[in-house]
């Protein structure tokens, strides 16, 4: 349990920070180093990199669509699917989506990768 | 470089000179309608196909084969010779490269994002696809091939009936009486008549529902101030971002205030501190069509003169999203280039047409507009159209010192009127059709500070007959917008901005005025369901207003509609494209040609006659509206029947503004139907020197902004926005939002 905090957390924090200066992907490299360093079990290893990202992209994409009063981020969810419309928390909530199955599979990577070398 | 953005988000220039004025009017302009300026250029250009794929592959070729670029090459050329005009354009150009070149893809505007590509570099050709792509919007004025194929179906004398190039009630934009300048010598002419008869044949779809402008301006002998007030409104496709961007353009050559055209330089309809000027359409036939016949397949010859003559071959290269590249040979011939043949828009016709049109005469609008922006008095407007070629325009003018004038300025074939040159299909195989000089420019319909103390313009008539140039005048010119604005010029004195305001948004409907009573006279009341009769007494009480709460408006709009497709549906025939009648005409057909063969119903057995058309239309109007909103108690007011719209370019819903509710229609001054109408109502005082102006829209492109629809509201109620028109950058005060300055 304590590795599942600690490598949430870092995931998060890294995530996040990277995230300012390089490209969307950078949280792949981030979940599976991360995942490589702290040992867990596969299946917890994914679960703690998706909600590391699926929280941090929630939250990013929050604050960015409401610098302009959720303006874009309306018509963005009229637009996508009929799942989203009129939800711009559905879009919400995608967006965290994506973000933490990119962040969940890598991290399963690393975690599979200890056990290969091993 | 200084900008200062006011809390419309309007951006006011302040440059050292003339090319750094240009240069940030290019990077302004990018940086909030970028996407925009390029999708309307790949428009112009026929080059949809690359971002949008196969769907608009038929749409590109046929940009193409219109020859819109390679027109805009030649004017490219041709604007280069004049290296003053190549300075400020290219300046123009630099400054939208320096935005586009510190974008990194996370900073494209969302459209990129949502349709996948990325932004090229600007070059001059495209101001010239700008500038031609306004020229095919306003260039769809001619009816050669529909004219011909109704003759050919129903002959000349219901065609003689029905089109007639004079009609009594219009006022042309020239008063009659107006000295012309006649012809220095009369032009060598063929006299030999002749009419091409048809069979099937491809045309280019025109609008149903023709766009149209108003614009006027009374001398300071009608104003309150005693100084002249002049104003503008071009009514045109509602669209997001806005087709005009606002701007005040300041450099020690001028201070001029107004709307641009993103992606082209300088203010198009506006004014400075000297002179203000506005557009509407001329409408006049500048497009003819050219049968060519080629020697064989080869297509390497065509006759002309009794001789087989060169033509020449231009391979269009559509690279087409998803397909690869697709290859369109297009013939150039000495009339210009054949749009239709066995390659393009027909399935099994051996009709080669070709199109000749003022467009593709290199010119240089540009310098039209520069010379407005820094113009100070009536010469120099003259001298500013005299560069002025196509789409014709009927130019409104005023000067703060007391001036007004109109001229309808462009290039204007000398057309022949014993063979009615350019009304039907012309003969591309020998001179006898073509174009052999064009009027000159001192000749184009002009008035200046006329005795009646005004000018105006709405797409009628630029003349009365007297006018010593033949032109066709079939089906094209307006006739209820210019009475109304005539009228209530001519009623009105001591007339104000308040005013102006006003009748920009006045919502009279002179055609309903004057078809209605008919109608209702013409109505058998012994065959309409009893239940109807309440919608038969709101229409007996009706105003002929079409204000936004209006109740009638809603019945009159649809029985006009349902009786106008009645009594033309023989002419709704896909294989004979034909113009149906206007307005004015069909109410002409209701009084004037009772026992016409046109109130018979095809569809149907039994033989129709004027009363049942009248009867059974209103029966039908009321059944179907009962069907379409459940019940007659449900029927909406007109703003609501209407429901306008200002569309994304995308034609995504999410991204358009929707249910705008506002009054108007066709042929009434406030010009707002569905999805077309005023696009930017500007009002000139030059008794205290103030500009009001407004447009459906908002300055930014971007649909995450606060400012991207802001003023759609404001314009819906017929308010304005009082123009910043500032001296220097301090007396903005309060009003400024922020402000940048750009060190190249």
């Amino acid at each position: 349990m304590k590795n599942f905090i600690l490598s949430t957390v870092a995931t998060l924090a890294l995530c996040g920070l990277l995230q300012l200066f390089l490209p969307w992907w950078i949280i792949a490299v981030v979940a599976g180093v991360v995942a490589f360093f702290v040992p867990q079990k596969p299946g917890f290893a994914f679960l703690s990199g998706f909600v590391a990202v699926f929280a941090l992209w929630v939250t990013y994409a929050y604050l960015l669509s409401s610098a302009n009063n959720h303006l874009l981020a309306e018509k963005v969810a009229v637009l996508m699917t009929d799942l989203t419309k009129n939800s711009i928390r559905m879009l919400h909530l995608i967006t965290g989506l994506v973000g933490g199955l990119v962040a969940g599979f890598a991290a399963l990577s690393g975690s599979l990768l200890v056990k290969l070398i091993k | 470089m200084q900008v200062y953005f006011d809390d419309r988000l309007v951006p006011h220039v302040f440059a050292k000179n003339d090319a750094d004025l240009y240069f940030m009017q290019g990077y302004i302009t990018a940086k909030y309608r970028l996407w925009q300026m390029e999708i309307q250029t790949h428009d112009a250009a026929g080059r949809l196909s690359e971002i949008a794929g196969e769907k608009t592959l038929e749409k590109d070729k046929l940009t193409r084969r219109i020859g819109m670029p390679w027109s805009a090459e030649a004017a490219e050329e041709y604007i280069k010779k004049d290296e003053f005009s190549r300075n400020l354009i290219e300046a123009y150009c630099k400054g939208v490269n320096a935005y586009i070149q510190q974008l990194s893809p996370k900073d494209y505007p969302f459209e990129y994002k949502l349709l996948n590509y990325e932004p090229e570099e600007w070059k001059p050709i495209k101001v010239a696809l700008l500038l031609k792509n306004m020229a095919n919007m306003l260039s769809v004025y001619e009816y050669d091939i529909e004219n011909a194929n109704f003759i050919s179906k129903f002959g000349e004398a219901e065609y003689r009936k029905l089109y007639p190039d004079w009609v009594q009630d219009e006022e042309p934009i020239v008063p009659s009486g107006t000295p012309w300048v006649q012809p220095l010598s009369a032009k060598e002419l063929s006299t030999s008549e002749h009419r091409t008869s048809l069979s099937a044949m491809a045309h280019i779809t025109k609008p149903d529902e023709i766009t149209g402008s108003n614009n006027w301006a009374v001398s300071g002998s009608k104003t309150k101030s005693g100084k002249p007030i002049l104003c503008n409104d071009p009514h045109l496709k509602l669209s997001l971002p806005a087709i005009w961007y606002e701007m005040h353009l300041v450099s020690p050559n001028m201070n001029v205030y107004g709307a641009t055209l993103p992606g082209s330089p300088a203010v198009i309809s506006g004014f400075n501190d000297s002179i203000a000027w506005g557009v509407t359409n001329a409408g006049r036939d500048v497009r003819d069509w050219y049968t060519i016949q080629f020697k064989d397949d080869s297509r390497n010859e065509y006759q002309y003169n009794g001789q087989w003559v060169k033509s020449e071959k231009r391979i269009e290269k559509h690279y087409v999203r998803g397909k690869g590249v697709v290859e369109d040979e297009v013939i150039y011939t000495r009339f210009g280039p054949v749009v239709f043949d066995k390659n393009f828009g027909q399935a099994s016709s051996t009709q080669n047409l070709a199109m000749k049109w003022t467009a593709h005469i290199p010119s240089n609008e540009f310098k039209t507009f520069y010379l407005f922006n820094c113009g100070k008095n009536y010469d120099d407007y003259i001298e500013a159209l005299n560069h002025y070629t196509c789409p014709a325009q009927n130019f409104v003018f005023a000067a703060r010192s007391g001036d007004i004038a109109i001229k309808e300025q462009g290039r204007f074939p000398i057309r022949n009127k014993a063979t009615e040159q350019g009304k039907f299909l012309s003969q591309g195989n020998s001179a006898v059709d073509e174009w052999v000089d064009f009027i000159p420019n001192e000749a184009n319909p002009t008035s200046k500070n006329p005795a009646r103390g005004f000018v105006s313009s709405a797409n009628q008539h630029p003349t009365d007959s007297t006018y010593p140039y033949y032109y066709p005048g079939v089906g094209v010119y307006e006739n209820y917008r210019n009475r109304v604005i005539n009228q209530l010029l001519a009623d009105n004195n001591a007339i104000d901005a308040d005013f102006m305001k006003k009748m920009q948004d006045n919502n009279f409907n002179l055609q309903a005025k004057e078809a209605l009573p008919v109608m209702l006279s013409l109505l058998d009341s012994s065959k309409i369901n009893s239940a109807f009769y309440p919608v038969l007494e709101q229409l007996r009480q009706w105003d002929c207003y079409n204000n936004p709460n209006s109740l009638a408006a809603s019945f009159y709009e649809q029985w006009w509609t349902t009786l106008y497709d009645w009594l033309w549906d023989e002419m709704s025939d896909p294989l004979y494209p034909m113009k149906k009648p206007g307005a004015y005409m069909t109410l002409k057909t209701l009084q004037n040609d009772t026992a016409s063969q046109f109130f018979d119903v095809k569809a149907t057995r039994p033989k129709e006659n004027i009363h049942d058309c009248v009867t059974l239309t209103f029966n039908l109007m009321v059944e179907n509206l009962t069907a379409k909103y459940g019940s007659l108690e449900s029927v909406p007011v007109w703003s609501l029947f209407k429901d306008t719209r200002v569309e994304h370019l995308s034609q995504q819903p999410a991204l358009s503004a929707l249910h705008v509710m506002n009054g108007g229609n066709r042929g009434i001054i406030n010009a707002t139907n569905s999805t077309h109408g005023p696009s930017w109502r500007m009002i000139v005082d030059f008794g205290d020197m103030k500009g009001y102006v407004v447009y459906p829209g908002g300055q930014s492109g971007n649909p995450g902004s606060a400012y991207y629809t802001n003023m759609v509201d404001t314009w819906a109620k017929g308010a304005y926005y009082t123009a910043n028109f500032i001296k220097t950058p301090e007396e903005m005060g309060g009003k400024k939002l922020f402000s940048t300055t750009y060190k190249p």
